[in-house]
């Protein structure tokens, strides 16, 4: 491998263009500016199933969806105190999303660990969208530093600090790692796929339990072990 | 007598440090492994650690936005009292807990497994765990807190191995682990790797837990077979061709460490727990005159935690024969 190589870096905004969208190669490095908002089940439960009206006109004011709970409080005179932003695992939300970006026009979601191409390519691609993984994951003090002020936040009564709608003004905030192009690859699968090449060499010299799982075998008249 | 107001009062500063702070040993050993990263992208993903623990002491924020699920352990010399006694203790855990989640802040993570209540300070039912040990030396009156914040989703595993699946069985379960944890680095690797062998099943679980948690990294179990197996363990981890965030490369365990505990005679229970990115954790000791000393090194796997039998007057029937 030698040295590694730097990869490339893009400044993006969070209401982008088709043209800036089309021009993002797997494994880019992204930094964001503009408006941002948080979003995950309990927002597009409320807004998908209980069909609440969302607080916010999307995609005008930001078409950039953050699956994030951040560490925040809200102060006694109402101003909010920010510390770091973290993403949380984004596979949980795939059964919202289609409606979701139908209802919000989001062009970018950002999360933990990126979704399967199978999703990228039904979901996604159609809706001219990408998604940009946070790096790390434990990056949340840079990317805290990343928000220029906390703008608001809606739902919080409904839906819990952690699960509500914070909309955060983002200044060169980052790094992301573009994870899905508009063509709906995969930069996970791709990695997956590389490493999978050397797996067995690994395990040579090692041997399957003697007592199989449920999962290892999926004949439950199988004897296994719990 | 431990002056219950300076528990409390250390145990906020800990929730900060810890939260804050990344250990000297796992910064030390990442950065070790960022020096040596050749994937493209897994070494652009280590160098904005780097830069992450940077700033999150600049700034005085939590390093990682997600807070993980705060615990404590509490060690005492075999003479601490402490005022209030125990259950003044542990109100003084969990109210440190509560104030420095709104304080800092951290992100309220702990809800209820059903209703998913959320009290909004990482406090509810067995919420933080306090565990605790006992420790004949230092003489004196002395408690050791420790607080940890394991991220809490991703990275644990058990499974009940037997005697003839051996080392090789062993190796099998820690690699499928590995595997497993490691794609699209959802358990935020490179990790301490934690591996519990024996005792029961909550123990086996406990040990490993510890042995990530609890020990540093360059620490070495101290049966020197075991500490072999440890550096084994490191390397193969290591082997995989998988880095940070699951992109290629050749890091994934900054240290391996093992825990062992007797067990039935017919199991071989193991588990594995990986400590993440944000390895956090902070320990202070709280003598009774009123000083405190902060440290990183929770020092909880002494000769005495790993004490193999009991001192006794054995039947003569009961010598081993030679
Ligand atoms: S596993 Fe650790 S670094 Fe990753 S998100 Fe959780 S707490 Fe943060």
């Amino acid at each position: 491998m030698g040295r590694p190589a730097k990869p490339r870096e893009i400044s993006l905004s969070t209401t982008p263009t088709p043209d800036a969208l089309a021009e993002l190669q797997l494994g880019d490095i992204a930094y964001l500016d503009g408006l941002i908002y948080t979003a995950r089940e309990g927002v597009y439960m409320r807004a998908i199933e209980q069909k609440a009206e969302i607080p916010l006109e999307l995609p005008k004011q930001s078409a950039t969806n953050f699956h994030c709970s951040p560490a925040a409080s809200i102060n006694e005179d109402g101003t909010f105190n920010m510390g770091a932003v973290t993403a949380t695992a984004s596979f949980r939300f795939a059964k919202w999303l289609s409606e979701w970006m139908d209802k919000s026009g989001a062009k970018i979601i950002i999360g933990k660990g990126g979704m399967t191409s199978e999703l990228y390519k039904s979901i996604f691609v159609p809706h001219c969208a990408v998604y940009l993984s946070t790096v790390g994951y434990g990056t949340g003090a840079l990317l805290g530093r990343g928000i220029k002020r906390v703008v608001d936040i809606h739902w919080e009564k409904e839906v819990g600090l952690a699960q509500a709608m914070w909309v955060i003004e983002a200044e060169r905030m980052g790094p992301f790692i573009v994870a899905s192009d508009l063509e709906g690859n995969c930069l996970f699968e791709r990695e997956n796929e590389k490493i999978a090449h050397g797996l067995d060499k690994i395990y040579e010299g090692t041997k399957p339990a003697v007592l199989k799982r449920f999962g290892e075998t999926d004949d439950r008249k199988d004897e296994v072990i719990g | 007598m431990i002056s219950i107001d300076l528990i409390e009062k250390t145990a906020g500063v800990l929730m900060d440090k810890a939260a804050v702070e990344i250990p000297q040993d796992y910064l030390d050993g990442l950065k070790a492994a960022a020096n040596t990263e050749e994937g493209d992208l897994a070494s652009f993903v280590l160098q904005a650690m780097l830069e992450n623990y940077e700033v999150a002491k600049e700034d005085g924020r939590a390093m990682c936005g997600d807070t993980g699920t705060p615990r404590w352990y509490v060690k005492m010399s075999n003479t601490a009292q402490v005022e209030g006694g125990p259950i003044a203790l542990e109100a003084a855990l969990r109210r440190a807990t509560a104030n420095r989640t709104v304080g800092l802040p951290l992100r309220p993570n702990r809800v209820h497994p059903l209703w998913r209540t959320d009290h909004d300070n990482n406090v509810g039912i067995g919420a933080p765990e306090i565990e605790y040990g006992f420790e004949p030396t230092p003489e004196g009156e002395w408690i050791d807190l420790t607080t940890v914040h394991k991220g809490g989703l991703f990275g644990t595993d058990y499974r009940m191995l037997f005697p003839s699946d051996g080392i090789e069985g062993i190796k099998r379960f820690y690699l499928d682990s590995l595997v497993a944890f490691g794609k699209r680095g959802l358990a935020c690797q490179p990790a301490i790797i934690g591996i519990g062998l024996g005792g029961c099943k909550d123990t086996c679980m406990v040990l490993g837990k510890r042995a990530a948690c609890l020990r540093t990294v360059g620490s070495r179990n101290a049966d020197p077979k075991i500490a072999e197996l440890e550096d084994e363990m490191k390397e193969l981890g290591n082997s995989i061709g998988m880095g940070a965030m699951g992109f290629v490369g050749k890091h994934m365990v900054i240290d391996c460490n093992i825990e062992v505990g007797y067990c039935h005679t017919g199991g071989m229970q193991m588990s594995v727990h990986a400590f993440c990115l944000s390895s956090r954790r902070a320990v202070a000791r709280i003598w009774a005159d009123g000083q405190i000393e902060y440290r990183t090194d929770p020092d909880w796997f002494t000769d005495y935690q790993r004490r193999e039998t009991v001192e006794w007057d054995a039947p003569p029937s009961h010598a081993k024969s030679a």
